[in-house]
């Protein structure tokens, strides 16, 4: 890929998701975007990229998005902010609500799903008492293949066994040859919709939690201010942010405190 | 923390071994089941076991069976790593005694997640 393709291509990336691609990346551009040049039988990197140049094609510039996002997830992942949810945040959460009955959780960036089906099993283990109350949890990604794919609630043996405990994957799935269905009480719990977190978002309720791990990384400063403040004025007063590991408010958003909850960083609002 | 290691490959004892060590810990290795109970008693020091089910002279599910009927071992943390992947033999495994389940293949990130389940990084 020559340097000229790769400054056009990390522009063209940026302008429709923000996503900042540092220099010398290019082997993960190629690497990303080979299956797609295989399948619209293109021959090489570079000829994709003149197509992206000459713009048209929606489908083909939301499919090279979708190469481009990294999918990488788990069930339960990190394990400990899902048990700082499960020993202290949701209670907390739900003594904070008891009154209204209601809870709002926002997964962004929730990619296959398998974020927002942990939570909803969390939920449905640990606090059978919220059975009776308007839970919602909204889990929004950027790729709608994706979408589409955690709203199927299917997956491979090899998904299942990232992060899934025995007894859960017994209690709330179902297999079918390979392949591993998330029963519909589960699948039910949560609602999909299509986000851009660095274009516009709809309008939406307040959250009581906002669950949005390992995407900021990819997004330069100004943006990650943009998004921080805007979940800022979504979160409920008690409300928790929770973000990747590798991720902070310092410096970004002072106007979040963070709560050190079973060894993982949440963040309130001052 | 020391593990157990009990599956008759030896390449996937030593690539198993390998994530394990990286992570701090002591390995043991047995071949079977059988060899697996022996050191079992000449390691009482082992927290954890990673058992295959298909194994010679004795396989996994005997294993967690006969560990589970000595109360010494009570607190023994068990994960079956096996390539049986039916969810009827995953019943199987956790009505014996096995504390978690593991289909093979797997990667190390699937391998320490497991362990994460089970909370032996807190030891």
């Amino acid at each position: 890929m020559t340097e000229s393709d790769y400054a056009f291509f990390c522009g063209w990336l940026k302008d429709r998701t923000a996503i900042h691609l540092e220099s010398g990346k290019q082997y993960l551009v190629e690497t990303r975007l080979s299956p797609l040049v295989k399948q619209y039988q293109l021959g090489s990197v570079e000829l994709l990229i003149a197509k992206l140049r000459t713009g048209g094609d929606s489908v083909l510039q939301t499919r090279v998005i979708e190469a481009l996002v990294t999918n990488e997830t788990s069930f339960f992942r990190d394990h400990n902010p899902f048990e700082a949810l499960r020993k202290q945040a949701i209670p907390e959460l739900m003594e904070a609500r008891k009154t209204e009955r209601r809870l709002s959780v926002w997964c962004a960036a929730a990619s296959t799903g398998q974020e927002p089906y942990s939570l909803a099993i969390l939920l449905r283990e640990n606090f059978p008492q919220l059975m009776s109350w308007k839970v919602k949890i909204l889990a929004t990604d950027i790729s709608r293949e994706v979408l589409n794919k955690a709203r199927s609630g299917v997956y491979s043996q090899l998904e299942i066994n990232r992060g899934m405990p025995a007894v859960l994957m017994l209690k709330y799935f179902t297999q079918h040859g390979n392949q591993w269905h998330l029963n519909d009480d589960i699948r039910g719990m949560v609602d999909f919709s299509e986000l851009n977190l660095a274009g516009s978002w709809p309008a939406m309720e307040r959250f009581d939690l906002v669950m949005i791990r390992n995407v900021m990384i990819y997004f330069e400063l100004e943006t990650k201010k943009r998004i921080l403040s805007r979940i800022g004025a979504l979160l409920s007063p008690h409300g928790y942010l929770v973000l990747g590991g590798a991720e902070t408010t310092y410096n970004i958003d002072d106007s979040y405190r963070r709560v050190e909850i079973h060894k993982t960083g949440f963040y309130q609002r001052r | 923390m020391r593990v157990l290691i009990i599956d008759d490959s030896r390449s996937v004892r030593l690539i198993v071994g390998g994530y394990l060590r990286d992570e701090g810990m002591q390995t043991v290795e047995a071949a079977d089941g059988q060899a697996g109970l022996e050191q079992l008693r000449h390691n009482p020091d082992v927290r954890l076991v990673l058992v295959d089910w298909n194994m010679p002279v004795m396989d996994g599910l005997s294993f967690i069976k006969a560990v589970r009927a000595e109360p010494a071992y009570r607190s023994l943390k068990i994960i079956m790593a096996t390539s049986e992947s039916e969810q009827s033999q995953v019943i199987r495994a956790l009505d014996a005694g096995a504390n978690e389940y593991l289909m093979k293949p797997f990667t190390k990130d699937v391998l320490i997640a497991k362990l994460h389940l089970l909370d032996v990084f807190e030891e």
